[in-house]
């Protein structure tokens, strides 16, 4: 059984795997979208103190989930992959990190649409948003560090290490940020006080967090097939079945 | 453990006070830092007294990134780091003494003149102590998470943008708890729970620190 799953730690064995798995998480969270879309925006009421603004909710908060998330996953196969030697571990947390980023820019950049009509500022140092922020800072230095090593093995273990590095600092980071905001300001404005939500509104955003979920799987390992046929481009297998489609 | 760190410790320290510029250089950077932000802000002495520690604190930081990336790159040039690696002698102790050097160089150095940049914004005594003893226990965990990544971006192109990329971020909270310590000396709050949780951080940022950097710097020199 192990020895079964541990053949798809090669590259070469997961290529074609991933690229059967992709349609189907796409398919998925395009459903799951659609389903969760229609439900936040036809079904769920409107909220009875922030009108229709409410509703970005349902890309935002599954875009905050995600960008929290996808960090661990990045670490973790960091860790995996710096503690076995495995080849992809690394390919994979190059392929998560870029969306990972993209989800924190969208929570930002949904909170602070959000957070106009509401708060009436697009940006508030509220300990949520300043930690978000940080992250994304994270998930940027990340990216940086890889880009910036040309070595695929050197590049690997630099981006596992710093990723391990983040993953203790997250929740000091957030922890810090939530006291140093609560000693500068006051809770001013809070996000944590959940009015009993309406249970569309929360179908809603499980959905569209389900949706987020089969997203990031589905771009995932369509980036680490790239990232795949980058690396290995001089392996016979990579050729072999990349002449068919691309004479050169 | 001793004789092998004293070593490279007294090394560290006589290479850099043979080119006493390069250090005097930081502590210069930190002070004209720290004394840009009235211009910027204006004169008021009442809002610079407010922000007087974030400045130190930031323009502390700063100096922190800027001398970092010295910290193994003439090692590594001429090839005495691969060496030291191949010694006989634990890759963590030559970290951690090139950490304490860093840090006797470029984090002492500024806590002792930071009263000064304090006067200069208006902080009393009783802040000026705690400015003192925030920078006292804060910047060894620059020394230490900076080591982290130095080692990491060693020989990287771009390689001093790029550790500040890294390693800011991670210095947030040390920077929310050193200024805080002042703050709340200035508005009469005892700062002894921020001193604490900066200590948390030295004692955590002692054991992650050094071994992300002796990690990094064998993906390094692979």
């Amino acid at each position: 059984m192990s020895s079964e799953l541990f053949r798809f730690a090669s590259p070469q064995a997961f290529f074609p795997v991933a690229g059967k798995m992709i349609p189907w998480f796409a398919a998925l969270a395009a459903a799951l979208a659609a389903a969760g879309l229609y439900v936040g925006f036809l079904v769920a009421p409107t909220d009875a103190t922030q009108g229709e603004a409410y509703r970005i909710i349902f890309l935002h908060v599954p875009a905050a989930w995600m960008s929290m998330f996808l960090y661990c996953v990045m670490a973790g196969w960091a860790a995996v992959g710096l503690a076995l030697n495995t080849r992809l571990s690394g390919m994979m947390a190059s392929a998560i990190a870029p969306t990972g980023a993209m989800f924190t820019f969208v929570a930002l950049w949904s909170g602070a649409l959000w957070g106009r009509p509401t708060w009436g500022a697009y940006w508030v140092w509220d300990a949520r948003l300043t930690s978000e922020l940080v992250l994304l800072f994270l998930y940027l230095g990340f990216i940086a560090l890889k880009e910036a090593i040309p070595d695929p093995v050197r590049s690997d273990r630099a981006g596992a290490i710093l990723a391990l590095v983040g993953v203790v600092n997250v929740p000091i980071i957030y922890f810090s940020v939530q006291w140093w905001n609560t000693l500068h300001q006051g809770a001013s404005v809070s996000l944590t006080r959940s009015p009993s939500m309406a249970k569309t509104m929360l179908i809603g955003m499980l959905l569209m967090a389900l949706a987020a979920w089969m997203y990031s799987i589905a771009t995932a390992l369509a980036r680490v097939r790239r990232i795949i046929l980058e690396r290995e481009r001089d392996a016979e297998w990579v050729r072999l079945s990349q002449d068919g489609r691309q004479p050169a | 453990m001793p004789g092998g760190f004293l070593l490279v410790l007294g090394r560290e320290l006589r290479i850099v006070l043979r080119r006493k510029g390069d250090a005097l250089n930081v502590l210069v950077f930190f002070v004209v830092v720290a004394s840009l932000f009235p211009f910027g802000v204006g004169p008021e002495p009442n809002q610079l007294r407010a922000m007087g520690a974030g400045v130190v604190w930031i323009a502390a930081l700063l100096a922190a990134v800027l001398s970092l990336p010295r910290l193994f790159a003439a090692d590594h040039a001429d090839g005495t780091l691969e060496q030291m690696l191949l010694a006989p002698r634990p890759l963590l102790v030559i970290v951690l003494a090139k950490t304490a050097a860093h840090w006797l160089l470029t984090g002492l150095p500024l806590t002792l003149v930071s009263p000064v940049i304090g006067l200069q914004y208006g902080i009393p005594g009783d802040a000026l102590m705690t400015l003192i003893a925030s920078l006292l226990i804060g910047t060894p965990v620059l020394s230490l998470i900076g080591a982290a990544g130095a080692a990491l971006t060693l020989g990287v192109r771009g390689g001093g943008a790029l550790l500040g990329l890294l390693v800011l971020p991670l210095f947030v909270p040390v920077l929310i708890f050193g200024a805080g310590a002042v703050t709340a000396s200035l508005i009469g709050i005892k700062p002894d729970a921020y001193l604490s949780l900066l200590g948390a951080f030295l004692a955590v940022s002692s054991l992650v620190g050094p071994w992300a950097a002796c990690a990094a710097l064998r993906v390094a020199l692979d």
